[in-house]
């Protein structure tokens, strides 16, 4: 996990937040920190706390312990004068099916008592007009496409000029086309100044708008930082292609590097946990090791490596220092696949 | 629920009928009419009465007087001492329509639709996930559940309001309209009768205060508005039905629908304020209570739907 640097100003601020549900923990003690102006991505996978952790940000839920501070306010605390500066989607949109989508604006804005009543319209218009949804003002919500109320529930995030943005998953049912809409609309708000914290399960998503992002599992804040930080955190490593994979293990080993996985030449990337042996490949097998550069106990230099698995007579094809991708990262972090958290 | 009991225990009282100054009518449905909550109540009210539902269960409670009234007006004399109070009064008089018509729907249609109303408040808002977004406005939670009783309470004048209106509209249209004589023996002019009638819609819209409180606790427990709805209506005839049991008339003074009938006294002149007085300090304990209840509730609760 990379500190980011509190001498910035913070937009969100949590300590040690935690949110426990019976007996099972869904925020566990995360500490972020969303320094002001960012776009910040909120990451991980389906049930690793995100939405939670929103609920507990803007008051919803409270927290088992410790605490939130939104726009350098104690929060729920100051909730009053914190949440009418924050605009905020919540666990995607959510409507009056019966009264049309300008009379839910009206209704949401009127349940906001500081802003003021006589600019109503005005601002519902500019809303529905910037989320591109003026032609649908006066339908029934319950005529709405999915993507149409989301696009909705984001005009509403905008009914009044806010400092900070809290989106839970934005683009959830929006086409590609809205899609790229909705990163556009971020991004002008970003040049405004407006502090955006997006959630989402996408990588690509946070990758395209994002400044800074924070990477959640099983109720863990698992990294967090810009992004360059957080792709250089991923440390770098070797990939050795061999046919004598077993010796190339022991050499590695050998000098204190963890092998990763070692996988046929041709496949992408290490898959399981522990290194394969089978040598099916004609140019023999990948073998991953990650390099402890920088971390402190002197780490080895790659020339080292390639020096040592020659002495010991394996046939080296292929010998690289390789960045790891955010994407693999992010996988590696919170796990394969559609394994949702239990 | 037999029609005969309401009729009975409305004229009880009128044999040792006190001759009490008028009393304040304290509360009222005014009083929970704040306007703290400004634009947010304007919004509750518009967002309740933009539904369908709501007009279709004033459509119903409407239809009550209507019903009567045809029936009496197409069938033959009704006998005397027959069928609900004042149901043989209406010939003479049509305003009785309207007081017929509330008396059979007081144990029943009344508590039904403000049961729906009030245990739709929070858990209305929750099932349909528009509580997340009214909180985060942000609402408050205080002033929400100000407003939302608010906005039930409106509900509860207004129901008994529309079955004495359609009743009196439609008595007159089907029946004479004249002087009335009152349980006392004075006879009131048709305009004076016309204001009664509205008293006893005050009365029943008190009456209703107290479920709707429940209501709105119920409805601060859960997130499935028909389940708040349900156990809201089932305590109103819960409540009815140990009324009726003898063995437990320790118990009757405390139960919310014991003086829901008792507004005969209304029909006296001059109107002998006790059971209004009574009814409503009851109401007010109510309110009190629930409304506690669903406070302390509501704002310490995690909003997860």
């Amino acid at each position: 996990m990379t500190a980011v640097a509190h001498t910035t100003e913070l937009s969100i601020e949590t300590t040690g937040l935690s949110k426990r549900f019976g007996r099972q923990l869904a925020v566990d003690g995360i500490d972020l920190a969303v320094p002001t102006g960012s776009v910040f991505g909120f990451l991980g996978p389906n049930g690793s706390g995100k939405t939670t952790t929103i609920r507990l940000m803007l008051g919803l839920s409270a927290a088992t312990a410790g605490s939130v501070r939104l726009l350098g306010r104690e929060m729920p605390r100051h909730l009053h004068e914190v949440l009418p500066r924050v605009g905020a989607l919540v666990e995607g949109p959510a409507f009056y099916p019966f009264l049309s989508g300008a009379a839910n604006l009206h209704r949401f804005d009127a349940a906001d008592p500081h802003v003021p009543a006589a600019t109503r319209k005005a601002r519902v218009r500019d809303a529905l007009d910037r989320v591109g949804l003026s032609h649908a003002a006066d339908k029934k919500v319950r005529a709405y496409s999915l993507g149409m109320k989301q696009r909705l529930g984001i005009a509403n995030a905008l009914l009044a000029p806010r400092e900070l943005l809290v989106l839970d998953e934005p683009t959830n049912g929006l086409d590609p086309q809205g899609t790229r809409e909705v990163r556009s609309l971020v991004r002008s708000l970003a040049e405004d100044g407006v502090t955006v914290f997006v959630s989402s399960h996408l990588l690509a998503e946070v990758e395209q708008i994002c400044t800074h992002a924070a990477i959640m599992s099983a109720g863990r804040l698992v990294a967090q930082g810009t992004l360059a930080e957080l792709r250089q955190a991923g440390q770098a490593r070797l990939r050795v292609l061999t046919p004598d994979a077993g010796a190339a293990a022991q050499v590695l080993v050998g000098l204190g590097l963890t092998v990763d996985g070692a996988t046929p030449a041709g496949r992408s990337r290490p898959t399981g946990d522990g290194p394969a042996r089978d040598a099916s490949g004609s140019d023999g097998d990948v073998l991953y090791a990650p390099l402890r550069a920088g971390s402190g106990d002197g780490g080895v230099p790659p020339e080292a490596v390639v020096a040592a698995l020659v002495a010991a007579g394996v046939r080296v094809r292929g010998f690289a220092t390789e960045q790891v991708s955010l994407e693999e990262r992010f996988v590696a972090l919170t796990g394969e696949g559609f394994d949702v958290v239990q | 629920m037999s029609s005969e009991t309401p009729g009975a225990s409305a004229a009880a009282p009128a044999a040792d009928a006190p001759a009490t100054p008028p009393g304040k009518p304290s509360g009222g449905p005014r009083a929970v009419r704040r306007t703290w909550g400004g634009g947010l109540f304007a919004s509750e009210l518009g967002v309740l009465f933009r539904r369908r539902r709501t007009w279709a269960m004033l459509g119903t409670l409407a239809a009550i007087p209507i019903l009567i009234a045809v029936a009496v007006r197409v069938s033959s004399a009704v006998p005397a001492g027959r069928g609900p109070a004042f149901l043989d009064r209406i010939t003479q008089n049509g305003l009785f329509v309207g007081v017929t018509a509330m008396l059979v729907s007081v144990p029943l249609f009344l508590p039904l639709t403000v049961g729906v109303v009030a245990g739709d408040t929070v858990a209305g808002e929750a099932g349909l996930g528009t509580l997340r977004y009214l909180l985060v406005a942000p609402a408050g939670r205080v002033r929400l559940l100000l407003v939302k009783y608010g906005g039930a309470a409106v509900f509860a004048v207004v129901a008994p309001l529309v079955v004495a209106l359609v009743g009196a509209g439609i008595g007159a249209s089907l029946f004479p309209v004249g002087p009335v004589t009152l349980l006392s023996g004075d006879a009131i002019g048709a305009g004076e009768a016309l204001l009664r009638l509205l008293l006893i819609a005050a009365y029943l819209a008190v009456s209703l205060l107290g479920l709707s409180a429940i209501g709105l606790f119920m409805s601060t427990l859960t997130d499935v508005p028909v389940g708040a709805m349900a156990s809201t209506v089932v305590l109103s005839v819960v409540s009815q039905v140990l009324d009726a049991l003898p063995q437990l008339e320790w118990l009757h003074p405390w139960l919310f629908s014991h003086y829901w009938l008792d507004f005969a006294d209304l029909l006296r002149q001059p109107v002998a304020w006790d059971s209004f007085a009574t009814n409503a300090v009851l109401q007010a304990g109510y309110v009190a209570v629930f409304g506690a209840l669903a406070y302390g509730r509501f704002v310490t609760k995690d909003v997860l739907s």
